[in-house]
């Protein structure tokens, strides 16, 4: 699972970060904290179902769900990617 | 009575908040007509002051010209004051047409239609011809109408990080089985005042079957050598699919939009675009005078090459006495100051010294990235710029920023 969060973190980094300075771990607000706004989140959303050939309905895809890598990891574990 | 106590009190209180955070927002008031030089009334209650005006929209200092005025007063006289009509019903003239047409012709499109404003045109025109089946990907610093408009259409959303043609390519490889792809941009970026690369943008739409959208609204009438926009610029007239622009800057500055570009898009709008259909049409005198700024701005390059030559001198002057601007050939010239009690002090003290210039900080530009945005006209004359200037060294000596780094700034006052 560590593998996975450092797979999403890098991910997030490279797509979203401007400024490579930041820091991010994986408890970083993405949403709330304007990292990741929701019009850029369906990147993320299709990075996650590529990667893991997965399909997340929308109803799961939640800013919420998607607030920080930590979140994405427990709703991955719903889809039984480890 | 709903509205009691409790809810004043909500309100004061959300007020309260948007002061606290510096972003409460203040209008000055001007007495006169919009040009180079204004009477304004700032703070409240003061004496009136006149100011050199450096930062309105008035690129091409047509917004209080002789002849627009009187083309207006002569659409009062023979088209009446209002249509008291959206434009379906029986708010359509021969003049809404005539303004239509010509402004097609000015931008090298298929079709153009009228909006109330350039806002509503962004509102209006994604939903009215994207769904669910298509992708919309913007720079990630298109202006907010834009963002809106991609708020009401079905589509799916996506950006690029701000001119990254690298990025924008993988996310056109990466939604390359949706069924209509629209990369969006604005053409010239009103914070930054830099230009989109709408060359290279053009490219990867022909690669990746995508189509391009461009709100010109900081380059209608200026950018490009007879200032047909930003398209002009980079050589790709007749490639933009859709091209959004304003009247309310440049071209004439009072108000209305347009969306313009092909055809079927065009009749889309007229057929399904919100705010075409639920809301009135332009008023006749604001079209009198919009037909005639379009023949000024076809007759004669006069004005934009004027304002070409004031932000070169304006760029220059700026460079050489040691601030840090951002790169670029627009009008659009940003001053940084980084700090965003700096930005607000350096305006403060420019009003003092008789220059109107407003500073701008975060969350208006990304966080440290405070600037005062200087826009030029070709109503300026070079003794405004000439005093406008030896304002700004004056007090950029005071603050001791000249000839500094971002990072020696920064270690100054704080980012």
């Amino acid at each position: 699972m560590s593998d996975t969060k450092d797979v999403i973190l890098d991910y997030i980094k490279e797509e979203y970060l401007d400024d490579e300075d930041m820091e991010l771990d994986f408890s970083s607000p993405l949403i709330t904290g304007g990292i990741v706004d929701s019009f850029s989140m369906v990147s993320l959303k299709r990075f996650l179902e590529t990667k893991y050939k997965i399909q997340i309905p929308d109803a799961k895809a939640t800013p919420e769900a998607f607030d920080s890598v930590d979140n994405i990891i427990v709703l991955l574990k719903e889809f039984n990617v480890e | 009575m709903a509205y009691g106590t409790k809810e004043r009190e909500f309100l004061k209180n959300e007020l309260n908040g948007i002061k606290n955070d510096g972003i409460f927002k203040e209008e000055r008031i001007i007495c006169a007509p919009q040009n180079s030089e204004i009477d304004v009334v700032f703070p409240t209650g003061t004496d009136e002051k006149k100011v050199i005006n450096m930062c309105a929209n008035n690129y091409l200092g047509l917004s209080s010209h002789p002849d627009v005025i009187e083309a207006a007063r002569k659409g009062l006289d023979h088209r009446g004051y209002g249509m008291s009509s959206v434009r379906f019903i029986c708010g359509t003239q021969d003049i809404h047409k005539e303004l239509e047409n010509k402004l097609t012709k000015f931008l090298g499109t298929e079709d153009t239609i009228l909006f109330p404003s350039c806002m509503d045109a962004n509102a209006g025109v994604f939903e009215a011809f994207m769904n669910e089946k298509d992708v919309m990907i913007a720079d990630r610093l298109v202006h907010a109408s834009i963002v809106d408009g991609m708020r009401l259409a079905k589509a799916m959303t996506d950006t690029y990080k701000h001119s990254n043609m690298d990025h924008l390519e993988k996310k056109l490889i990466l939604h390359k089985d949706k069924r209509l792809k629209l990369i969006i941009t604005d053409g010239a970026f009103s914070m930054d005042g830099d230009l989109a690369k709408l060359d290279k943008i053009v490219e990867l739409a022909e690669k990746y079957n995508a189509l391009v959208f461009v709100d010109d609204s900081h380059s209608s009438g200026f950018i490009g050598k007879t200032g047909r926009g930003t398209h002009e610029h980079f050589d790709v007239v007749g490639k933009i699919d859709i091209i959004t622009t304003t009247l309310g800057k440049a071209l004439g500055g009072a108000s209305g939009g347009c969306v313009s570009g092909r055809k079927e898009i065009v009749e889309m709008c007229r057929q399904k675009a919100r705010p075409y259909l639920f809301s009135n049409s332009i008023a006749p005198v604001i079209v009198a005078a919009s037909n005639k700024v379009i023949d000024i701005v076809t007759e004669t390059t006069e004005r934009r090459d004027k304002l070409e030559e004031n932000t070169k001198f304006w760029r220059k002057g700026l460079t050489e006495a040691g601030f840090i601007i951002k790169d670029g050939e627009t009008p659009i010239v940003p001053v940084m100051l980084f700090n965003a009690k700096l930005s607000q002090d350096f305006a403060k003290d420019l009003y003092s010294e008789g220059i109107y210039a407003i500073g701008f900080f975060f969350p208006v530009v990304a966080k440290g990235q405070a600037r005062i945005r200087t826009q030029l006209s070709a109503a300026h004359d070079m003794v405004h710029l000439e005093k406008a200037l030896a304002a700004f060294i004056k007090i950029g000596e005071k603050y001791e920023i000249l000839h500094k780094t971002k990072e020696e700034i920064i270690e100054k006052y704080g980012s």
